[in-house]
């Protein structure tokens, strides 16, 4: 398993307290706009929740085009 | 404050407000929840003292450009009054805009040199047509191309040299958010800058000790002059955050003690439902007693704001913005009166005014002596309007404008610029009209009316208004005919496109559809996934989204009332 497939399970957990959903529910490949019916502004808040979680620091423009889990987890993990 | 009638350029004003202020704070950023930066005057100065030196080390001078392409900070300002120091014309683009809309800009502009930071530099795939590139906020070895590292510019050399310019000499180029077509480059004097500056301190003056959080982009024309311009020529304080989220703003603004902030109407609706929100947990008896707390309040500011009163009377919702706030700024597109009479009822005025790019800044702001939600504001000093060609009954017709803030022209445009400028008067294309006491009230742009069957005109952002605090998150009116023109039709109409509806959605919007006039009914509503596309200060891109529309979309999708 990759650095980034690891963070997947911990990444999903706390998308789903966040927006009061079950994990079973989500895997890392799904649309994590959809999947979670969020918009730009609220994955923002997901992002900041993720940054405090894995002590790292994501600039905005690094999530850019990022919409599924496992791009998040690949984004967190380059700088881990 | 520094009074801008003693300068004949911006520089000059920006360049002396640095040794007037000098232990003074210039800058706060934050980067998330930690203080990043705090920069005095003083060394503010050093700063572009040093910038302005390595400007004139890559010929940066009188004509030449400077583009500057970056989020809020205080690297921006710093590179623009080192550029203006350098006598250089400020080229100030959007950084919400696409790499390739970003490029084309600077292809058309042309600097000598382009200040950016690294996302966005990489969201420009590392090229732009300019002849230097400096790039902040770049990871420890990251590949930047031709590029020069921004933090890695000498330190210890001798300042800049300051190149003079008249007021009536170029101080900006500014690309007015058209949609579509060619780039409008607006040329903006020094005169436009500092007449605008003038009009606007005499009525809002910023101090010593005020603290201004500058979000909306500093290429928007506000906060250009609200967030830069302003703040120095009072030795107040910008305060920038790094990580724009809901949560890192809301921190900022109790931590810094902002006292001034300009806002997009999203934003102050946002604001709003945090405030009703708060309310309701709190409890019928609590929500009882803040509402007669908010009627002492509303008696007692009446003719002009009480700041310090009403922050004793309304504490808790003061507190929650940092319990200094003194007001806010609000434009760039329709402000809904009913939410700009909230904030003022609890004693955070909200100024409400109208311009455009081709007019420097504003032409007319709420002067809140007193406080109207219903309008746009009177005229600044120095601002003349007419309504042309005004329709006899409703009174509404063209704005038109005269003043000192009005700019030269669109560059190397000159069919475009006589199309808006007639012997000194600037066609707005905004419809409007004045009431007995001189105050404006805008029905929309003159582009977007729509002329019904029936010969009545409607105005799309009008009808949003009624729609205004339905459960989606976007909403616009369109003329079936102006999506998909050509398309016979049996029943051509107006429909709402709603992004992110909840279910009631229908239900209400029928509702409030009631209450309107026949001819400004609209008769269906067409679900869209995507975010609508907005200009740097919100407003809809009406008609990049009627394309989207026109692509992806049919006649057949939309849902019948």
């Amino acid at each position: 398993m990759t650095a980034a497939q690891n963070l997947v399970p911990r990444l999903l957990e706390l998308a789903a307290r966040r927006f009061d959903q079950d994990t079973s529910g989500l895997a890392p490949e799904d649309d994590l706009f959809e999947k979670l019916g969020i918009d730009s502004y609220q994955a923002m808040e997901l992002l900041t929740d993720l940054e405090e979680e894995f002590e790292v620091e994501i600039p905005d423009y690094e999530i850019q085009g990022v919409n599924t889990f496992g791009g998040l987890a690949e984004v967190i993990s380059r700088r881990l | 404050m520094i009074h801008p009638d003693a300068y004949s350029s911006l520089g000059e004003l920006l360049y002396d407000a640095l040794l007037t202020y000098k232990s003074e704070t210039a800058f706060v950023e934050y980067n998330r929840k930690r203080e990043a930066r705090r920069l005095s005057y003083l060394e503010a100065k050093r700063e572009i003292d040093r910038l302005a030196r390595a400007m004139q080390e890559l010929g940066v001078c009188a004509g030449e450009r400077v583009a500057i392409v970056m989020s809020n900070q205080p690297n921006w300002l710093l590179s623009a009054t080192a550029a203006f120091v350098r006598g250089a014309v400020l080229v100030p683009i959007d950084y919400k805009l696409k790499g390739d809309e970003q490029r084309a800009l600077l292809a058309h502009a042309k600097p000598r040199l382009l200040v950016t930071e690294y996302g966005e530099w990489r969201k420009m795939e590392q090229q732009a047509e300019a002849t230097h590139v400096w790039v902040t906020d770049a990871p420890e070895g990251a590949d930047l191309g031709a590029a020069v590292r921004f933090e890695s510019l000498p330190r210890e050399v001798e300042p800049g040299e300051h190149i003079a310019r008249a007021r009536s000499d170029q101080a900006t180029l500014v690309y007015s958010s058209g949609t579509g077509g060619d780039p409008k480059g607006c040329v903006l004097t020094h005169e436009n800058y500092l007449a605008q500056f003038r009009m606007l301190s005499d009525i809002f003056p910023m101090e010593v000790g005020d603290r201004y959080f500058s979000i909306l982009p500093t290429n928007h024309a506000i906060d250009f002059m609200v967030g830069f311009v302003g703040p120095f020529a009072g030795g107040a304080t910008v305060v920038h955050q790094r990580a724009l989220r809901p949560e890192m703003v809301n921190h900022t603004l109790r931590k810094a003690g902002i006292t001034h902030m300009a806002v997009v109407p999203l934003l102050l609706e946002a604001f709003e439902r945090r405030i009703r929100e708060k309310q309701d947990e709190a409890g019928p008896m609590a929500k009882r007693l803040f509402d007669a707390l908010v009627n002492l309040n509303v008696r007692a500011t009446l003719d002009k704001p009480r700041h310090r009163l009403s922050r004793s009377l309304l504490k808790p919702v003061h507190d929650a913005f940092g319990g200094t706030l003194k007001m806010l700024f609000c434009g760039g597109a329709f402000v809904d009166p009913a939410r700009a009479r909230f904030f003022y009822d609890l004693g955070i005025p909200v100024v409400i005014g109208y311009g455009l790019t081709e007019a420097c800044t504003v032409l007319t702001v709420n002067d809140l002596a007193p406080f109207r939600a219903d309008s746009v504001g009177r005229p600044l000093e120095g601002v003349e309007l007419e309504i042309r060609t005004a329709d006899d009954e409703s009174g509404i017709g063209e704005v038109w404008a005269k003043s000192p803030t009005v700019f030269d022209g669109y560059l190397g445009d000159p069919a475009q610029t006589a199309e808006v400028l007639h012997d000194g008067w600037l066609k707005t294309g905004d419809l409007g009209w004045l009431d007995p006491s001189g105050h404006l009230h805008l029905v929309g742009r003159s582009k977007n009316m729509i002329v019904t069957p029936g010969g009545k005109n409607i105005y799309p952002e009008d009808i949003e208004g009624a729609f205004d605090g339905l459960p989606c998150e976007e909403l616009a009116i369109f003329a079936t005919g102006y999506v998909w023109p050509g398309v016979a039709l049996t029943d051509e109409g107006l429909f709402a496109v709603v992004q992110g509806a909840e279910r009631d959605l229908k239900a209400k919007l029928e509702q409030r559809n009631k209450r309107l006039p026949d001819f400004k009914r609209v008769t269906g509503i067409l679900s869209w996934d995507d975010e609508f596309p907005r200009t740097a200060s919100m407003k809809v891109k009406r008609a990049v989204l009627a394309g989207e529309l026109r692509e992806k979309a049919s006649l057949d999708s939309i849902v019948r009332l």
